[in-house]
């Protein structure tokens, strides 16, 4: 496939499903809690996708008097912007797949520190109490917790001996790399739902205490990106997680390449969507506490741990 | 072509953060600096390096600046202070030494031979190897400084325990 058409095909896929994904939440969450959904407009409810993108399309896109102006239209472009471009180095299937770099999952934490900035930037130019304040949490949470996420990488890279995600995918045909790095994998799942600030992680945009967090003053369709930009980093993580720890597109021969992939992706985001069901929000002086004081030690000693155990194989 | 471009962005950005009155403004432009340098480094043959400048300088180090500028809540009135500090007095000096500066690189590059880039593409591995052979002592001074400042940072943060008890907290006195 020429290159130009797997971009295309990558970013139309991409936007189609993140609108998607949110009437797949609605109604996953209706199930596990007892309730319809919406189920009104069209089959199954499905319209409620479009009835929803119209409403942000046509809503009034207004700019606080007092904010930064030039930030806040800013902000919003900058998480799309990085975490499409994670994207580029996701490798599908055989063949489809953007770049494969030689640094692919450096390119990934890189993008996904750039990714920090959209809130930081959309606090601050809000010029709102409320917005800052959720701006700064967003901005401890993102940047501890980038931390664990690189270092719990690299006991996959390590048994690798790569940072291209293609090579990595393909050293996992005799074992996938979640039986030896199992901690590697829950660290970085728990970082990941961080990093994209989920539910139970949604402390940025706490909604009982911020009103909405960092994101208090946007509306129309630069609340939309923020929306979108969310959608798009849950199904990043996925992706990553299915890269890194679950084989990729690797599975039995009777279903292709890609298909597993996208099964692996769906099963991710379920998981994600059933933890917003089911776990309460931490207090944001335990997530931290959390991060530092638990997960970087338990990193940094999956990766002395599997250093040590490369070396005495090497030997 | 493109080294130019990246370049010209880079100088153009640095520019910029000198000369913004609003720090987060001159902070962004930093940012885009700190990119430009790193697709400069990317083109040179420096993948890793160009995604460690990405990760650690773009993406933790500006990011911890605008957090404590963030903090301190600026208004309106320090950019008038910003401007008002800004005089020629104050930019003359470095600006001749620089210029001087900048006559003399020009001067080097068009007189002398200078060495061409043979584009041999150091990756991550080679880094690495270097860092722990010959630059070791390096490595290990600066973990000898971050650890100066974890233990300071822990000492300025540590706080008295507080018993939020009515019983327990006259007995603490």
């Amino acid at each position: 496939m020429s290159p130009l058409l797997i971009v295309i095909c990558v970013l139309g896929g991409l936007l189609l499903i993140a609108p998607g994904l949110i009437w797949v939440e609605r109604r996953l969450l209706a199930v596990w809690q007892d309730r319809y959904g919406p189920n009104r407009a069209g089959p199954l409810g499905l319209l409620v996708v479009l009835a929803d993108t119209l409403k942000l399309f046509f809503k009034e896109d207004w700019i606080p008097p007092f904010a930064d102006r030039k930030v806040f239209v800013l902000a919003p472009a900058i998480v799309v912007i990085t975490v499409l471009m994670s994207f580029v180095i996701v490798p599908f299937s055989p063949g489809i797949i953007v770049v494969d770099l030689n640094i692919g999952v450096l390119f990934f934490l890189a993008m996904s520190s750039m990714g920090a900035y959209s809130i930081i930037l959309g606090g601050w130019a809000s010029n709102n109490k409320y917005s800052l304040l959720g701006a700064m949490r967003g901005a401890a949470q993102m940047i501890s917790y980038e931390v664990f996420m690189g270092l719990s990488l690299m006991g996959v890279v390590l048994i690798t001996g790569s940072f291209s995600l293609h090579d990595i995918v393909e050293a996992q045909r005799n074992m996938w790399f979640i039986i030896p790095q199992f901690l590697g994998f829950i660290i970085f799942l728990i970082a990941g739902i961080a990093e994209t600030h989920r539910l139970p992680f949604d402390i940025p945009e706490a909604e009982s205490e911020l009103i909405a967090g960092f994101h208090s003053e946007y509306s129309g369709m630069k609340f939309g990106m923020f929306f979108v930009g969310e959608y798009i980093g849950i199904m990043l993580i996925s992706c990553m997680v299915t890269c890194l720890f679950l084989g990729g597109w690797l599975g039995p021969a009777f279903l292709p390449p890609i298909v597993w992939f996208a099964l692996k992706m769906f099963a991710f985001i379920g998981l994600f969507i059933l933890l917003r069901a089911s776990l309460p929000r931490p207090r944001y002086d335990q997530l931290m506490e959390f991060g530092w004081k638990i997960l970087l030690p338990l990193s940094i000693l999956n990766l002395v741990v599997t250093a040590g155990i490369i070396l005495w194989n090497e030997s | 072509m493109a080294f130019y471009i990246a370049s010209a962005i880079a100088i153009l950005a640095t520019i910029m953060v000198i000369t913004r009155y609003n720090m987060i403004h001159a902070l962004l432009y930093l940012v885009v600096s700190f990119l430009a340098v790193a697709v400069i480094f990317f083109m040179l043959g420096a993948p890793f390096m160009a995604a460690l400048e990405v990760i650690i300088y773009a993406g933790a180090i500006v990011v911890l600046i605008i957090f404590v500028i963030m903090m301190l809540n600026l208004k309106e009135e320090s950019v008038e202070q910003e401007r008002k500090w800004f005089t020629r007095n104050i930019w003359i000096g470095p600006g001749i030494l620089a210029f001087i500066l900048l006559g003399e690189l020009i001067y080097i590059l068009v007189a002398s031979d200078t060495v061409l880039l043979n584009n041999k593409v150091v990756d991550a591995k080679e880094v690495g190897l270097s860092l722990y052979g010959p630059y070791i002592v390096g490595v290990e001074l600066s973990g000898l400084l971050l650890m100066a400042g974890i233990v300071g940072a822990y000492h300025l943060g540590r706080q008295k325990r507080k018993v939020l008890h009515r019983f327990l907290q006259s007995t603490e006195e």
